[in-house]
């Protein structure tokens, strides 16, 4: 198309030439028209150039220059190259390549888009600007205390090479100076050691060094040859041979332990768990029992083979020795014994077994009863008492006289005489038994047999007595030096004689059936429990009478039933049934069955809707039978309580244990105490905080402190360090600007 | 007499009795780490140090040979290191190992912590070295025993400070009921403080014996009790209570407290607890006046009360042998044991709180663990203990009749066999108390006031912080005013005394219970609705009524409405799924073909 719209215009112009020449304006205006019309169909209308205006001489050479709107193409410029031979066939190629390609550019994207990605860029730029920050700023969350301002000069004396690193050689003369230091290496800041010094004193080591090497040479040297020597024995193929070797070891083995034992007894019992050790693996194995397959197999043959039965034998017999049990020598223990003797246990550490041997609920034997039982028993009790009384009134007497004879017969109590560790060391059945007297001992035999209900009412028999005897006190008066004695023995528990137990009411008591529900504890045990009786130089004279008539009245009240411990007991069943949860009674009687009066809902009914509560935690008190404890929540404390964990503490432990110090000066030393309460920032007065910056914190990684560089700068080192105190000197006039 | 009294006097004295003791030069700190024990890496460096010297000796005659030995090491390098003992005695709880897979966060908390409460225990351990004094104590011969030297004899051997501090203060007017020692100002040598039982009050300075006030109150005194100073003392009459200044001006009479028959003073807690012949425990707090706690026993006259100084829980003795333990929050006792099987007739509590002591109609004498409520030995005392009290140091002198018994290790694991000292009186004794850091025992008896020597009784270092015995007036006011601040409020009065530093566990609910048990309402209750008046009779009583119809119920309608929908929701799942189940079901092989 284009080339015959050229081509057109070229004929045109002729034509245009020749009308020209003709000068007929009719023809040129009819061509025209035909033009714009045919021009009109066709997509460029082209601007035909035309010379309006008249001339006289019309050059020849006037060239209208063709296609002047028109763009260049490249194949304009590129067509000659095709012609020319002195271009490359590849530039060619490529040319011809580019001709041919008719990609054009994307469009550019709209605003929007543009923008947001250059701010993703700009946001990623500047995170891995600001992140260098993190780690100061984490730093300072962490940290426990902060000094405002940050980069404050230390108060207080310094160190001389501190006050010295702004000093600069200046005279020629210290220059000298210091040049010379340097090309000595001497130590300029530190007064440390010389090079020199340093020198030497490695060579010190390198001499150690040798003799270290010489040890290790020849330390090496004798296990190659152990090491050799094992491997040529283990080669030995003879069984008799090892035989009479692991013999020799062994007696050898037995003769160092004898030895160990007088030198060093702690390798020795070391040796000794070892040997229990293997003793203990025997025992577990079954490795010498005659049950492996070579013993089997020996089994079968050793009724004709007689080494076989031997063989068999020798397994057995060392499995016996094996498991045969270690006797450690006698002295050894004679020695321990005496040592526990002489040392006296610490109470805190040894309170337990203590509380076990006075204790009798930790006694393996436990007496047991009901509570309803033990009421029962009491009432008992109370009527024998009161047949008892008159008895008693009658055989007082009898008693005293009793009394002064035995004070003849021996002044003190054997009892008082016994040492206290004796008495420790005696059995606690016994030591609970010495109220009772010394008819005891043979009844303890039979205490087996004999029901609890007959050894407790003996026991709360003597009690009683034991109090009568105390309010009886008034009627003694001393006279004489014998009756103070006396008197001492009447208080004493021992001589008092056991009045005759009424048969009859201990037989009721045994006539009870015994195997009814048995309370596990028994209290009236423990408060009957033995008391050692303790020996006093002066023996009391007065007894106040008013004091007295009211203590009666009180006892009197007291033990208006002597029914003390079952109320005890009763109290604290009573509480325990008060924690305990109800059961909820869900039934709907006449729901689903015929109701009315009379009527009961069914039994699997009741059951289905009888909600049974799950039970409490056991309570505080539940092995503790003479004690009751609240189970109530104190709620006045829970208000000053932490009742949420603090963030990082994933368990109550961890906090508790976090806080278990207290920080208080009432504990901890004055000190500790400003060391715990220090406040978390510290700011100066009147200094202005400045807000951190960035070469502060970088600095103080890349840079060594002031103490480790030179202290003195020689002309080299001057312009290097110029450039940062220039940098310094204008952080300071910012911050001089500020102030203004 | 050729038996050794070696008596020291706790502070006073300690020049003059030099001759009594071989003196020694006090021990360093490295003299003692060769003999003790310890587990500390500074020890064990110092051991391997030692080591290294025997088994190097070849090295060292290397050195020698070459004339130099350059490095001159610090025998005593580091820290000066801490008896393992001593570190135990300030250890507080466990240490908290850092649990594997614990967050960053976490495990510096808690290494910050541990190591705040290891520096804690370090520093606590080493002052504890300024602790210089030894407590006194009583020897005698081969075949003597201690309780037969007579107070005589001991003061003789004393110094002359010790020795008067012996003395009898006769009241031969009114027989003395009760004494008290005050315990803050320390010091017997200062303030006594004496009621007589027909109504006869003294304050006596006592080192000085000069007499602050004397009075009559012209009734029964039942008790008198020391308040926080000696500035104050308050004092139970027949009917009211009645607190006096020293010198003997009547400042209050507190007629809500009646009948009272005991009084203990909590001084941390400024509360004074009476116990009352009516069965009530009331609690007083006598820093602002106010009745902090009235509660009803119920267990009948009130005549046997004491504290335990570990966490100020009020005892109680009752005449049925049991011991009842209160604290001012709870009505009901935190512990109940039953002790004697006659009337308690006193006990008293040592002053770690761990031991108490009883003594009952029955003439025993009980030593409990009351920590674990664990009875440890009993012991039979003639005529029984009608007063008991225990020394800071843990003595315990014990009345009978007329005789006073001193017992050392009653505390220890096994039971005693003989008293200590023994010390007769002419009358029924009525009342005993020791005298803080000193080593005197007050006697209170019929024919009036006697004191006894007791060596080793009192402790022999104080805090001065605390109790400081030689303040003067104006270090006394001071510590008025520091002690207020520092008062521990009632309500931390429990069983355990670290119960503050445990979390509560209990549940949201019952939490919310016992707020608005506290409260008296449940603050996140709904308000009630309230109808507004309208006009125009549209707010008759069957509109309001209409009305509140129309919201009644409203939660719980909600609640119904919502259960009934997410059923209704199951249920169409329920449906759906069935159906789904179903088409599966009825599915041909063939039908995967069809489009």
């Amino acid at each position: 198309m284009a080339a015959d719209e050229e081509e057109l215009s070229i004929n045109e112009q002729a034509i245009s030439a020749s009308e020209e020449e003709e000068g007929s304006d009719d023809e040129r205006k009819h061509k025209k028209l035909l033009e714009a019309i045919s021009s009109m169909g066709s997509r460029k209308r082209k601007k035909q150039n035309e010379r309006s205006e008249a001339s006289v001489q019309v050059s020849e050479f006037f060239v209208n220059a063709e296609g002047t709107g028109e763009k260049v193409n490249l194949s304009d410029l590129l067509g000659t190259v095709e012609k020319t031979s002195g271009a490359s066939n590849k530039t060619k190629k490529q040319l011809r390549n580019l001709q041919s390609s008719k990609e054009t550019l994307e469009l550019p994207l709209n605003k929007q888009q543009t923008e947001k990605i250059q701010r993703g860029i700009a946001y990623e730029k500047t995170a891995a600007e600001v992140s260098c920050w993190r780690n100061i700023i984490l730093q300072n969350q962490k940290a426990e205390q902060m000094v405002f301002p940050l980069n404050q000069e230390s108060s207080g004396p310094k160190r001389v090479e501190q006050v010295v690193a702004g000093w600069k050689v200046q005279t020629p003369l210290e220059q000298e100076i210091f040049r010379l230091l340097h090309i000595n290496s001497q130590p300029v800041d530190d007064p440390v050691l010389t090079p020199v010094e340093e020198q030497s004193l490695k060579a010190m080591s390198l001499e150690e060094a040798k003799i270290r090497r010489a040890e290790l040479q020849k330390a090496r040297a004798l296990q190659s040859y152990y090491e050799a020597k094992a491997k040529r024995e283990k080669k030995i193929k003879s069984k008799k041979y090892h035989r009479v070797q692991k013999k020799a070891k062994c007696k050898d083995f037995l003769k160092q332990f004898d030895e160990m034992v007088k030198t060093n007894p702690e390798g020795a019992l070391e040796e000794l768990k070892k040997m229990e050790l293997s003793r203990m693996e025997e025992r577990m194995s079954l490795k010498h029992q005659n049950s492996g397959k070579w013993a089997k197999s020996k089994a079968i043959m050793a009724k004709y083979d007689d080494s076989a039965r031997k063989a068999m034998q020798e397994q057995l017999q060392m499995n016996k020795d094996l498991t045969q049990k270690i006797v450690v020598p006698s002295d050894d223990e004679h020695e321990s014994n005496e040592e526990g003797l002489e040392t006296i246990p610490d109470f805190v550490n040894d309170s337990e077994p203590v509380i076990d041997s006075v204790n009798p609920w930790m006694r393996g034997q436990l007496t047991h009863e009901e509570s309803e039982v033990s009421c029962v028993t009491t009432e008992d009790v109370q009527t024998a008492e009161e047949e008892n009384e008159e008895e008693e009134l009658v055989g007082e007497f009898e008693r005293k006289r009793k009394l002064r004879q035995a004070d003849e017969e021996d002044l003190i109590p054997t009892e008082e005489e016994q040492p206290a560790s004796e008495v420790v060391e005696e059995d606690v059945v016994e030591v609970s038994d010495k109220e009772e007297g010394d008819d005891d001992d043979e009844e303890e035999e039979e205490e087996e047999d004999v029901s609890e209900f007959n050894t407790l009412f003996r026991l709360m028999r003597s009690e009683k007595t034991l109090e009568d005897g105390f309010l009886n006190e008034g009627q003694i008066r001393v006279r004489n030096i014998e009756d103070l004695e006396v008197l001492g023995e009447v208080v004493d528990p021992q001589p008092i004689a056991e009045p005759s137990l009424p048969q009859a009411v201990a037989v009721e008591a045994t006539s009870e059936p015994p195997n009814k529900k048995k309370r596990e504890i028994d209290l009236k045990e423990v408060l009957t429990k033995e008391a050692k009786a303790v020996k006093v130089p002066f023996l009391p004279t007065v007894v106040d009478e008013e004091e007295r008539d009211e203590q009666i009245s009180i006892i009197k009240e007291a033990f208006a039933g002597d029914d003390v411990i079952s109320d005890f007991i009763k109290d604290k069943s009573k509480r325990e049934a008060a924690g305990r949860p109800e059961v909820v009674d869900l039934t709907l009687p006449g729901w689903g069955e015929w109701g009315g009066v009379g009527l009961k809902p069914s039994r699997w009914k009741r059951k289905r809707f009888r909600i049974k509560m799950a039970p409490p935690p056991p309570r505080q008190d539940q092995k503790l039978p003479d004690v009751i404890i609240s189970e109530n929540r104190n709620a006045s404390v829970a208000s000053h309580q932490v009742s949420q964990l603090p963030f990082p503490f994933q368990n109550t432990a961890q906090f508790e244990s976090s806080i278990r110090t207290p920080i208080g000066p009432t504990w901890n030393t004055q000190s500790v105490v400003k060391n715990m309460t220090k406040p978390k920032v510290i700011t100066k007065m009147g200094a202005i905080i400045e807000p951190m910056v960035k070469e502060d914190f970088i600095k103080n990684k890349t840079t060594t402190p002031g103490g480790k560089g030179p202290a003195i700068m020689l002309g080299e080192n001057k312009r290097a360090k110029e450039g940062t105190k220039r940098s310094s000197e204008k952080h300071r006039g910012r911050s001089q600007k500020r102030r203004k | 007499m050729d038996s050794l009294i070696c008596y020291l006097p706790n502070k006073v004295n300690i020049y003059e009795f030099d001759w009594l003791f071989l003196t020694q030069p006090p021990k360093r700190y490295w003299e003692e780490t060769e003999n003790t024990d310890q587990r500390r890496p500074e020890e064990e460096q110092g051991t391997a140090v030692q080591n290294q010297n025997k088994s190097t000796v070849k090295e060292r005659s290397l050195k020698r040979k070459n004339g130099e030995s350059l490095e001159k090491k610090d025998p005593f390098s580091g820290e000066a290191p801490i008896p393992h003992k001593q570190l135990q005695k300030f250890q507080r709880g466990e240490k908290y190992k850092v649990p594997a897979g614990a967050r960053q966060r976490l495990k510096e908390a808690i290494i910050s912590s541990e190591a705040m409460s290891e520096l804690a225990q370090k520093q606590a351990a080493r002052y504890d070295l300024l602790l210089p004094e030894d407590a006194g104590f009583l020897e005698g011969d081969e075949d003597e025993d201690t309780n037969t030297i007579s107070q005589d004899d001991i003061a003789d051997a004393a110094d002359i400070t010790s020795g008067s501090k012996v003395y009898v203060i006769a009241f031969s007017l009114y027989l003395l009921k009760k004494l008290q020692i005050q315990k803050n100002v320390f010091v017997c040598n200062r303030h006594l403080l004496v009621g007589g039982k027909k109504g006869h009050v003294a304050c006596i300075d006592w080192q000085s014996k000069d007499l602050m006030c004397e009075m009559n109150v012209m009734e029964t005194v039942n008790d008198v009790k020391w308040l926080h100073t000696e500035a104050m003392f308050a004092v139970a009459q027949k009917r009211w209570l009645y607190i006096y200044d020293s010198k003997g001006l009547e400042l209050h009479c507190v007629k809500k407290f009646n009948d009272v028959l005991r009084m203990q003073f909590l001084p941390y807690h400024f509360l004074l607890a009476t116990a009352s012949a009516t069965g009530f425990l009331q609690y007083l707090d006598v820093s602002v006046g106010k009745e902090i706690a009235a509660i009803c026993t119920k267990m009948g006259r009130l005549d046997v009360m004491s504290q335990n100084p570990h966490n100020a829980v009020i005892h109680l003795g009752h005449p049925n042998g049991t011991i009842s333990l209160w604290s001012p929050n709870q009505k009901e006792p935190l512990v109940k044991i039953l002790c004697h099987r006659g009337a308690v007739r006193s006990l008293t509590v040592d002053k770690t709180g761990t031991y108490m002591v009883t003594s009952g109609l029955d003439r025993k004498l009980k030593v409990y663990d009351i920590r674990a409520f664990k009875p440890l030995h009993s012991c039979f005392l003639p005529a029984g203990a009608s007063c008991l009290s225990l020394s800071q140091r843990g003595l315990l002198s014990a009345a009978t009749g007329d005789i006073v018994q001193v017992y050392q290790n009653v505390l220890g694991s096994s039971p005693v066999s003989k008293p200590y000292m023994a010390h007769r009186l002419q009358g029924q004794i009525w009342g005993l108390a020791y005298c803080p850091f000193e080593d005197v025992l007050g006697i209170g008896h019929g024919e009036g006031f006697t004191s006894m020597i007791v060596p080793g009784a009192g402790e022999p270092n104080f805090d001065a912080l605390d109790t400081n015995p030689f303040r003067s007036s104006k270090q006394r006011q001071e510590w008025e005013v520091k002690a207020l601040l520092e008062k521990v409020q009632p309500e931390l009065i429990g069983l355990d005394p670290g119960q503050l530093s445990k979390v509560d566990q209990a549940s949201f609910e019952q939490r919310h219970k016992e707020h608005v048990e506290a409260l008296g309402f449940d603050p996140l209750a709904k308000d009630k609705f309230k109808p507004k008046t309208k006009k125009k009779g549209r707010s008759s009583a069957g509109a309001i009524e209409k009305r509140k119809r129309k919201v009644a119920h409203e939660d719980q309608r909600d609640k119904i409405r919502q259960t009934v929908q997410e059923r209704t929701e199951r249920d169409k799942e329920q449906k759906e799924k069935s159906n789904e189940k179903k088409n599966l079901g009825n599915k041909s092989t063939l039908d995967r073909f069809r489009k």
